[in-house]
Parts: structure tokens; C-alpha cells; sequence
């Protein structure tokens, strides 16, 4: 062994450089102050471990990011902790760049010969804040979408070069495949490239002038880099590991939002924390100077921290420099502080989280469903959910003349008095029920609002029905039954099959002279009237897709319809929504009661 | 490696200091690993799909007189993070054999490439390294690097005209045949 490190050596002479790396002398001994820069080393290492894994598993295109994501969040052992440490440690990374650079500030350690280091740190700090921009995006869900669309729309406000820097940043004129091969090789190579070129340079300068020891440490003995720094090194090491760790179990990893849909709003865009002092900077210039306050600005502030090291040479420079910044990082987390209030105060910035933490959901509920993701993409997934669709063509194409369960679709209470019926249940035995009540037929809920309160069914209802003897009753009890079996509707699958007995009583009941709904309703094979709609099959997915597309066609109300459009025949709603919003009233979708 | 001449430290003291040095860097630098290293692995886990008779094609599509034809073959097919229903999976040639047909997987057991019908159709070539079989897909020429005849795969004749098939992936470059 001894003599193959000894050929080892000879050949590469490892040892001396191990040596020299190791057995760095130290004025006045190892500290606790000295471990930033090599926490940040340890950050790097982490992210570097981490960010080639997730790399391996990572999809950089506009139907496969959010997926693989997902996939890597959900599906891989250990990914969920795998991206959470990613995650979280590049957000400890800026704290302790941030702790670093204000060390390297008060103790003047930036003065000469120090300068060029101190701007290899400044470079380091602007590629991890690259990297933060750029990772953001790379899951492609809402938050980062609509987040990077803003910084990339203030890169294109630049003067002269805006517009053609936005769409080299973008790969073309909008966010697509292009935008994220771009900045994931902007995130996975280049930036990397920059960052451990700039951690050779700024190592290799620090070994070159050394630690900036306190005055106390002058009457100190020397110490060593090994083992007596490293020891205090790795310690704070493993407290930094200890709090992402503790982080990533607390919060249950990073957060995946609902896929990027560049149609649908997304109220709670909001940058990074540590991006949202800029965030809230912007908010206080007035149109056309984004610039003065997105790049001039903070370009100018930034300008001046770059000439503090030529600044601190002066008598008072160091005291400047110093008041300078903290003036600045007091203002950045005022900013911030500022930012989080107004959120927090905005019941409509709530409000919209919230939704978007219910559109999240619902998505990894549907993904996870035997169903799985679609390879058009998790966003194909959503629009064909008729849970979160239904509601939102409720709201615009239903709601103004029907309710559902008093409401618009969407939970708002509607402050007129709806003209037609109320479809929340619509199909269910209660629904029908409630439609043969004396009682009730005529008010709001059913035929209350429109030409029907005066037609020939109310008639049969509020006279026929509230004469009916109480033999009659329990007929009816069954027509109920056998008619709501006729909808199929999925959450009243196991009662329609405990009931089949009523059901085929039911059926015949019908068309019996008693009850007698094929007076004026076809039913089977029983036409003899057909002056209202049909009743097979009656509000079965098929029945009422046909209802909405023309409910003037002669199989529902013909010459008897109210007011209602032909959604389909006029071309109001695609077929593909008139199907969303009926499976929604069905309460025909993944995860709901009766559907597998 | 020996420390500097003047390097001064007690020497217990400093050995502890090595140990907890070492320690605590390990343990900090062992949690990404670790992470890393479960999600590297994470393939092993995975099975190949369950195998499931589907339906190629019809029995009138594959030739009377015997020789083969490539068919693609449809399934569901789950790939990593996206599902899809009705996938084309791979290809079998079908070919009409004494009692029915006969389906062999196009994949060659040597080293994996997509065996191509010989250009007498009389057997079938590979283009990759000469493997050649016949139309049995039994290796014919004793210089054929295959290690095994082609994978012939589980058919079914149903209904008169419908012809289903078992389709399997086996692993190349053994002598036994071991299903993906």
C-alpha cells in the first residue's frame, strides 16, 4: 500500500499538494468566525450532489418538465427529499452569502490586497442569483411561469437591446420548449461553468492572502487549517445540513404547483423571498420606468458595492462603505417585511393562493389516479377535468339563467332570482323528487322562473300529484326511483343496483294508467305522447349532452323550450365542453363518489 | 504524511480534533449522497410491464404462402412520468406456420438490433453483426454470433380471424431465454 502511494506520489506528487492545502498556517489560531466560506463550499457540494441526480431524471421541454417533476416529487424513492434539499439549500445558500458578505464588510477584509476577491465573491453572489432565476422556472408550474415572465418582460424593456436580449433569454418570441432548454442549460452548465471557475479564483486568492484575523487574535499563537479549522468547519457544516434537513421535513419538500397554463391567471405569481424586496421595489414606479427601478438602480447600487474596496481606502470609506450597506440591507428587508404585509393583508392575494394550492391538489389527485398523466402533459390533464372545468363553463354559459346549489358554479351567490332550474343533483331521485313536489315545482329552484311554471308538467304537478292517494304515492315513490336510475348516475350506482326490484316496478309504473308520464313523455318503446322531453335514458350523460347541444330538437322540449341556446347547434360551447360540464353536474369525475 | 516541521499540536488532541473533522464533514456531506444515490437507483425497482395477450391484426393480413410479415404492436404503455393508452410497443413478425401462426419478437437475441427479413425472404438477417435464421427463427449458419433462436412469442388465433399476441422483451446475449 505504502509503496503504491509512494509511486503515486512520485508521479503526481499528491502529497505535497495535500500538504500544502491542509497545513495552511493561520494567524492567531482556528475560528469560529472563519467557517462561511467554507459552508458555502459545503452548499456548492450539495447543490452540485443533488442537482446532476435530478438532472438524470429532469425533462427540459413544456410537456415534460412539470411531468418529470411530478414524477420525481411522487413517483421516485427519495426525490421528494432529493429536490427539497435542492431546493431549500440554495435558499440557505443566499442567507449565507448574504452573513458571508457582510462579514467580509465589517471586518474590512474586502481593502487591499484583497479587491479582486472581494469582486470574484460579488461575481459568485449574481451566479447564484442566476441560478436561483433560472431553477425557478424549470419545474414549469404556475408560480415559476408567471414569476420568470416577469423577469424576463424587464430584461426586454432594456433600451435598445431589450426585446432581441428577451428572446435570446426566451429562445424565441414566447415561454415554450426553447425557454426551458435555455435556461436549464443556463442552470445545469454555464452558470455552474462560471460559478466553479470563480470558486477557484476566489480559493486561490484567499490561500494567497490569508484569513483577516480580529485584533484579539494578535496575541493569539498561530494555528492550523487541519485539523483544528476543519473540525469548526465541519461542524457548521453539518448544522447547515441539519437545517435544510429540518426544512425539507417540516414543509414536506418544495412545493409543486398546477402546471404552467399561460391562459389561465395566476393571482399569486410571486418571485423567491429573497427576490421579493425587487418585487415590491417595482411596485412604486409608474409605468415606463421599470427601468429606472429594475435595472438603473439597482445597477447603480450595485456599482457601488463593486468600488467599495478603491472606496475604503479613504479615511472615512470604510465608515461609508459600512453605512452603505446597511442602509441597503435594512432597506431590502424593509422591502421585504412591506411585500409580505400587503400579501398578507390582500384577501384577494389569499384568496388566489389558496385556489392555486386547490388546482395543485387536484392535479397530483388526477395524477395519481390509475388514469396517470397524459403525454400531452399534466396541463391537458387539467383541461380535461371536468371538475375544475365544469364549474368555470358553468359560471359562463349556465349561470345566467340556471344555479347551482344557490350559486354560480364558482360559489357566488347570485343576487337575482334565477329564471330556470337549479342543477346542483341534477338527475338524483332527491332532484326528482323535488321537481314532483306540489310544493315546490313552482319556485326557483325548478320551474319557478321560466314559461314552464305555467305548462302543462306544473299543472300535473300542483294539481294531479297533490290529489294522489296514498297508493298513488308509493308509485310515484318508484317512478322516482326507477327514473333516476335512468340518469346512470355514477354516485348512485350502489343504490340503483340494492333497488333493482323497484326499478323494474318502476319502469312499469311509467307508463301505468295512474301515474301515467307517457302521456306526454316517450318512454321506451311507449310513444304515445311527446310533448315533453323523453324520458329514456333521461339525464344520462348521453341526454344531456344532447339537451345542451339543442334542447329545441323534438327527443327534449321542441316547440316547448324556453329560452334555452342550442350550446352545441349554435356553436356557443365545443362538444368537448358541453361533455366537461355535464360530467361536472353528474358528478362524473376522478375521485368522486361512485367513479374509480 | 508527515506534518510540518513545524507544526506543533498535542498529539492527542489533535488526533481528536482529526476524528471530529472527519466525522462531522462525513455525516454532513453523506445526507445528498445518500438522497442522491436512492433516486439514482430507482430504476432497479421498476418491473417491466405486465404481459397481457393484445390484438395485432387480422388473420388475412399475413401472407398465405408462409413468409413473414412485421406487425407493430399496440399496448398500454406506461413510460416513466406519462401513460398511454394504446402505444405502439414494439413489432413481431407473423408468419403463417403448419397450425396456425407464428410470432416472433424482431429483436435480435444477440445484441438487441431490429432483425430485418433476408433479401432471399427465405429466413431472416441481421444487419448488425450477421446473426441469420430461418424462418422458424432458428439460428441456421454456425458462425451466427446469436446465442439463441429468435424469441418466438405466445400467439392465439381468436374468434376465427383475430390474432393475439403475448409480446415480450427478452434479454439479449443469453443462452436462456429471460423475459425483460
Amino acid at each position: 500500500m505504502e509503496s503504491l502511494l509512494t509511486w503515486l506520489d512520485d508521479r503526481t506528487g499528491y502529497r505535497g499538494l495535500l500538504k500544502s492545502a491542509l497545513y495552511e498556517r493561520i494567524p492567531g489560531g482556528a475560528r469560529w468566525r472563519y467557517v462561511w466560506g467554507s459552508t458555502l463550499m459545503f452548499a456548492m457540494f450539495v447543490q452540485f450532489v443533488t442537482g446532476i441526480v435530478l438532472w438524470a431524471a429532469y425533462s427540459a421541454n413544456a410537456q415534460g418538465a412539470w411531468e418529470s417533476v411530478y414524477y420525481i416529487q411522487n413517483e421516485m424513492v427519495g426525490g421528494w427529499l432529493l429536490r427539497g434539499i435542492h431546493h431549500y439549500m440554495a435558499q440557505v445558500t443566499i442567507v449565507l452569502l448574504v452573513l458571508h458578505l457582510m462579514q467580509v464588510l465589517i471586518d474590512g477584509a474586502y481593502r487591499a490586497p484583497r479587491e479582486v476577491n472581494f469582486w470574484f465573491g460579488l461575481g459568485l453572489l449574481g451566479l447564484v442569483m442566476g441560478l436561483s432565476l433560472t431553477g425557478y422556472l424549470l419545474p414549469w408550474d404556475q408560480k415559476g411561469y408567471w414569476a420568470t415572465k416577469v423577469a424576463t418582460s424587464i430584461a426586454s424593456m432594456t433600451p435598445v437591446v431589450g426585446p432581441s436580449m428577451q428572446a435570446l433569454l426566451v429562445g424565441g418570441a414566447d415561454y415554450g420548449h426553447h425557454t426551458l432548454t435555455r435556461f436549464f442549460a443556463l442552470h445545469a452548465g454555464a452558470l455552474p461553468a462560471g460559478i466553479v471557475l470563480l470558486i477557484v479564483g476566489h480559493v486561490y486568492l484567499f490561500r494567497r492572502h490569508g484569513v483577516t484575523p480580529p485584533k484579539e487574535a494578535a496575541e493569539k499563537p498561530d494555528g492550523w487549517f487541519w485539523p483544528e479549522q476543519v473540525l469548526r468547519d465541519g461542524v457548521a457544516c453539518l448544522i447547515v445540513m441539519a437545517t435544510v434537513l429540518g426544512l425539507v421535513l417540516w414543509t414536506g419538500g418544495a412545493h409543486l404547483g398546477a402546471p404552467a397554463d399561460p391562459t389561465e391567471p395566476y393571482a399569486a405569481a410571486r418571485p423567491e423571498w429573497y427576490f421579493m424586496f425587487l418585487f415590491q421595489w417595482l411596485k412604486y414606479f409608474p409605468a415606463g420606468w421599470e427601468v429606472v427601478g429594475a435595472q438603473v438602480i439597482p445597477g447603480i447600487l450595485v456599482g457601488v458595492i463593486a468600488a467599495m474596496p478603491i472606496l475604503g481606502k479613504w479615511r472615512l470609506g470604510h465608515r461609508f462603505n459600512l453605512g452603505f450597506a446597511g442602509a441597503l440591507f435594512l432597506g431590502i428587508a424593509m422591502l421585504t417585511w412591506v411585500a409580505y404585509q400587503e400579501d398578507g393583508g390582500d384577501p384577494e392575494f389569499v384568496e388566489a393562493k389558496e385556489d392555486a394550492e386547490a388546482i395543485a391538489a387536484r392535479v397530483e389527485e388526477l395524477a395519481s389516479s390509475g388514469v396517470g398523466i397524459p403525454p400531452a402533459g399534466g396541463l391537458a390533464m387539467l383541461r380535461d377535468d371536468p371538475l375544475l372545468q365544469g364549474p368555470l363553463i358553468f359560471q359562463g354559459s349556465c349561470s345566467s339563467c340556471h344555479t347551482y346549489s344557490g350559486h354560480d358554479g364558482l360559489g357566488n351567490v347570485l343576487e337575482e332570482e334565477s329564471s330556470a332550474a337549479d342543477l346542483a343533483g341534477y338527475g338524483s331521485r332527491d332532484w326528482l323528487a323535488g321537481l314532483l313536489d306540489p310544493d315546490r315545482i313552482t319556485t326557483p329552484d325548478y320551474f319557478g322562473g321560466s314559461d314552464h311554471a305555467r305548462g302543462a308538467m306544473a299543472r300535473f304537478v300542483t294539481r294531479g300529484v297533490a290529489g294522489f292517494s296514498p297508493e298513488q304515492q308509493e308509485e310515484l315513490a318508484k317512478v322516482i326511483v326507477a327514473l333516476s336510475a335512468e340518469a346512470a348516475l355514477p354516485r348512485q350506482a350502489e343504490a340503483d343496483a340494492s333497488d333493482a326490484a323497484d326499478i323494474v316496478e318502476g319502469r312499469a309504473l311509467i307508463s301505468s294508467e295512474s301515474i301515467n308520464c307517457t302521456r306526454c313523455h316517450t318512454f321506451g318503446d311507449v310513444a304515445t305522447g311527446d310533448d315533453g322531453p323523453v324520458l329514456t335514458g333521461w339525464a344520462s350523460r348521453e341526454w344531456m349532452i344532447g339537451m345542451v347541444t339543442n334542447p329545441s330538437h323534438p327527443l327534449y322540449y321542441g316547440d316547448n323550450n324556453d329560452r334555452m341556446p342550442a350550446f352545441g347547434d349554435e356553436g356557443i360551447l365545443t362538444g368537448h365542453e358541453i361533455e366537461l360540464v355535464v360530467d361536472w353536474l353528474r358528478g362524473d369525475w376522478i375521485g368522486a363518489p361512485g367513479v374509480n | 504524511m508527515e506534518a510540518p516541521e513545524e507544526y506543533q499540536g498535542e498529539p492527542r488532541r489533535t488526533f481528536l480534533a482529526a476524528i471530529g473533522a472527519l466525522a462531522t464533514g462525513a455525516a454532513a456531506a453523506l445526507v445528498p449522497v445518500a438522497a442522491g444515490v436512492a433516486a439514482l437507483v430507482d430504476p432497479l425497482r421498476k418491473r417491466g410491464p405486465e404481459t397481457s395477450m393484445v390484438l395485432v391484426t387480422k388473420l388475412s393480413a399475413i401472407p398465405d404462402d408462409g413468409t413473414p410479415k412485421k406487425f407493430t404492436v399496440r399496448q398500454d404503455r406506461v413510460d416513466a412520468w406519462s401513460t398511454e393508452a394504446d402505444a405502439p410497443v414494439g413489432a413481431v413478425y407473423l408468419r403463417r406456420a403448419d397450425d396456425g401462426v407464428a410470432a416472433l419478437n424482431v429483436v435480435c437475441p444477440h445484441a438487441g438490433c431490429f432483425v430485418g427479413l433476408a433479401d432471399d425472404r427465405a429466413g431472416f438477417a441481421c444487419p448488425c453483426h450477421r446473426s441469420s435464421f430461418d424462418l422458424d427463427g432458428a439460428v441456421d449458419d454456425p458462425a451466427s454470433p446469436s446465442p439463441r433462436d429468435m424469441d418466438a412469442l405466445e400467439v392465439e388465433v381468436r374468434n376465427d380471424d383475430e390474432v393475439w399476441v403475448r409480446f415480450q422483451n427478452f434479454l439479449p446475449g443469453r443462452h436462456d431465454k429471460t423475459a425483460v
